[in-house]
């Protein structure tokens, strides 16, 4: 089984610990990972702006750089719920097909292909899961409070497992962060309002750390935290994955 | 800065008012949830309701034609207005020919987007909405900032002020049921008087021709059973087939509107009282175009019962107005640029795309797909500033590549690494305002993954 390992840009520019801990997670579950060196975005921050078209061509150099795969795997929810959900418009060739058809995000990869929910996670802190609205309600790596429906969710079934970790309830079970790509910026007064509320669940509820399936959720609750000096910090979800000896 | 963040931000500006606005309608979400646990079939309800929809709208034609020959043969007098100036034409020669000057209204959004509230007072008409909410914002002369709750925006107390103006109540007292009978008892005169009663429509039923009202105040049946007159306004897009399809309808509405199991009064009228007149008017304003659109037919199911908007943390936040539309929140986003592109492009982009409002509506509106698919729509029309316009572009030739993107970013990182915080986070850094960069590395992971792996292979 050949991975491609996605990272997505924010993830490579920002935050290479992820990415590298996504790396060393799939490397010690025995994987045979290649991390394709032309790879750039997934397209999305300009697809959700309305510049669909103008994202065709990144669309492409992610179905060059990842077609050879057998499944790619990636620490975003979000960027794998676009490709998925959004290469539609692409000419359905059988290489774009294999890609929207095998892009995974990490947990997923984990709990559907890999049929694995203990990795003997040692993790001793109390954790609030932000469920990052394109995982949960795009990929449905959950169910969504929304929905009248048995009870599921594939990162509590990751976590659960870990040994000394404490999961709080929220109040909100899976309120929107607030941070939705460029809507941050074009609607930046109500962003920072809905992140800022976030956090103070978390932080009311107990928890030492947040952490998601998207980092981007996180890059926008952090930049609250230490903007109003909260005491309380973000831990991507393969970080915390890879906290083992495998 | 767009017109939603701006309006947004002076909304914002009241912690404690936005707080309690998200709060109270998150209230309402909780409480439609907890109801609607209590039905097991209830995503099975929406699947069917959303199929019922579809058929309807593949068939709309034959539907609407079938309503009106049963209604005209239970003794109905049917009228078609193909926009609003002429349905607002049609309800006052109906007025005027009854040689009538005062009418009561209930439960009609419709009535709200033609505008039919100032173009009768222009005429001469006193038109008195009757349910509560709307009465508020009627005195205030506001729009409702919510479809089922029109008043939402506003705070007991600032009722109590309103009513002590309008209605004579004791100054400073703001106690609900206070406030609420005195409304009564202003509303009963008018009820009495009236000439003339206006109601919205929830249900169009083809096969009897009958039109059915779902209410909590009753005041629907009040103005109807008062007046000689009645006048009940609907969007083509109102037809349910069968009686039998109702129950499906009636039992997924009043649970998403206010998580209650059914409305308090589910009303049916069929034909007119003996020596009074009954008066549709089916209006399509803009909709049969919308049909014929397969990017946005489905939002011709809405059913207007407001749970888009109880669930959606941005219109929590950022409250009605802010929508500057009839019909605001994640349904209104969708709708309101049809009817002006330029004035409503902002609202597309008023969503952080969380998906919530496609999860929660009861007739399975895939709301957030339609969202994304204007923001192609207004992007790709050209709709854009050049302030969002060439950043957009630029960002696509960078991500089109490797070497541009690589490049980019190192430059990015270097930035922030070394520029000082006041360029840093000079005014233009949007992102900047409300929150810190993150902390970077002087290393990419890309860099890190050829420094530890490319380079030791060779």
């Amino acid at each position: 089984m050949k991975i491609g390992l996605f990272i997505p840009c924010y993830i490579d520019q920002f935050y290479p610990g992820v990415g590298i801990a996504t790396l060393e997670l799939l490397q010690k579950l025995r994987l045979q990972v290649e991390y394709p060196l032309k790879q750039t975005c997934c397209g999305q921050p300009l697809a959700n702006t309305g510049a669909e078209k103008e994202a065709i061509p990144v669309y492409r150099n992610f179905v060059r750089n990842f077609s050879r795969f057998d499944y790619v795997v990636s620490p975003s929810g979000s960027c794998v719920y676009h490709v998925r959900e959004h290469y539609d418009i692409l000419e359905q060739t059988e290489e774009v097909i294999k890609v929207r058809n095998n892009t995974y995000e990490l947990c997923e990869f984990i709990v559907d292909i890999l049929q694995m929910d203990d990795l003997k996670i040692n993790y001793t802190h109390k954790v609030g899961i932000h469920q990052s609205c394109h995982g949960l309600r795009g990929l449905k790596l959950g169910k969504s409070s929304e929905i009248i429906a048995d009870r599921y969710s594939k990162v509590h079934k990751l976590l659960e497992k870990a040994s000394g970790i404490q999961i709080i309830q929220l109040d909100r079970e899976d309120e929107c962060c607030g941070f939705g790509g460029t809507f941050s910026v074009f609607e930046p007064e109500v962003s920072v309002r809905m992140g800022t509320a976030r956090v103070e669940d978390h932080q009311h509820n107990g928890a030492e750390v947040i952490t998601a399936t998207d980092m981007s959720c996180l890059m926008h609750m952090e930049g609250i935290i230490r903007r109003q000096k909260m005491n309380i910090k973000v831990v991507h979800i393969a970080e915390i994955l890879n906290s083992n000896s495998l | 800065m767009n017109a939603h963040a701006q309006i947004t931000a002076n909304f914002l500006a009241n912690r404690e008012r936005s707080d309690w606005h998200d709060q109270t309608l998150w209230m309402v979400r909780q409480k439609r949830d907890r109801v609607a646990a209590t039905v097991p079939e209830w995503e099975e309800l929406r699947e069917e309701a959303s199929k019922i929809k579809d058929h309807v709208l593949s068939n709309l034609e034959r539907y609407l034609l079938q309503f009106e020959e049963k209604a005209v043969a239970n003794g109905v007098q049917v009228h078609w207005a193909a926009d609003a100036a002429e349905f607002n034409e049609i309800i006052l020669q109906i007025i005027n020919k009854n040689k009538a000057i005062r009418v009561v209204k209930s439960k009609s959004m419709l009535t709200e987007e033609c505008g039919l509230n100032p173009f009768l007072e222009r005429s001469g008409i006193e038109i008195v909405d009757t349910d509560l909410g709307e009465r508020i914002i009627q005195f205030r002369r506001e729009p409702p900032s919510h479809i089922v709750l029109p008043a939402i925006h506003l705070k007991k107390e600032e009722i109590g002020e309103l009513f002590h103006e309008k209605l004579n109540t004791e100054k400073g007292v703001s106690d609900p049921h206070y406030l609420t009978a005195a409304a009564r008892v202003h509303l009963r005169q008018k009820f009495l008087t009236a000439e003339v009663a206006i109601t919205g429509v929830n249900f169009a039923v083809a096969e009897t021709g009958a039109i059915v009202v779902c209410t909590n105040e009753g005041n629907a049946d009040m103005g109807v059973h008062a007046a000689p007159v009645q006048i009940h306004c609907m969007g083509i897009e109102k037809i349910i087939p069968r009686t039998m399809d109702l129950g499906v309808f009636t039992r997924l509405l009043a649970r998403s509107a206010t998580g209650q199991h059914i409305t308090t009064y589910t009303s049916h009228y069929l034909e007119p009282r003996e020596g009074s007149d009954m008066h549709i008017v089916i209006v399509d304003n803009g909709r049969a175009e919308r049909l014929g659109n397969k990017t946005f037919r489905d939002s011709l199911k809405c059913i207007r019962c407001g749970s888009c908007m109880n669930t959606c943390p941005v219109y929590r936040r950022s409250g009605g107005h802010s929508y500057r539309y009839v019909i605001p929140g994640p349904i209104g986003s969708v709708l309101a640029p049809h009817i002006n592109i330029r004035q409503y492009k902002d609202l597309p982009f008023a969503s952080s795309l969380c998906g919530s409002c496609t999860n929660i509506c009861p007739v399975k509106i895939d709301i957030q797909q339609q969202i994304y698919s204007w923001r192609q729509e207004i992007s790709q029309k050209k709709k854009f500033s050049a302030f969002k316009n060439i950043p957009l572009r630029i960002a696509g030739r960078i991500f089109a590549g490797s070497r541009w993107y690589d490049f980019s970013g190192k430059v990015a990182r270097w930035a922030i690494r070394n520029l000082p915080r006041r360029i840093i986070y000079h005014r233009i850094n949007v992102w900047g305002r409300g929150r810190e960069l993150p902390e970077v590395s002087g290393e990419s992971f890309k860099e890190w993954y050829k420094r530890s792996y490319i380079s030791t292979h060779k």
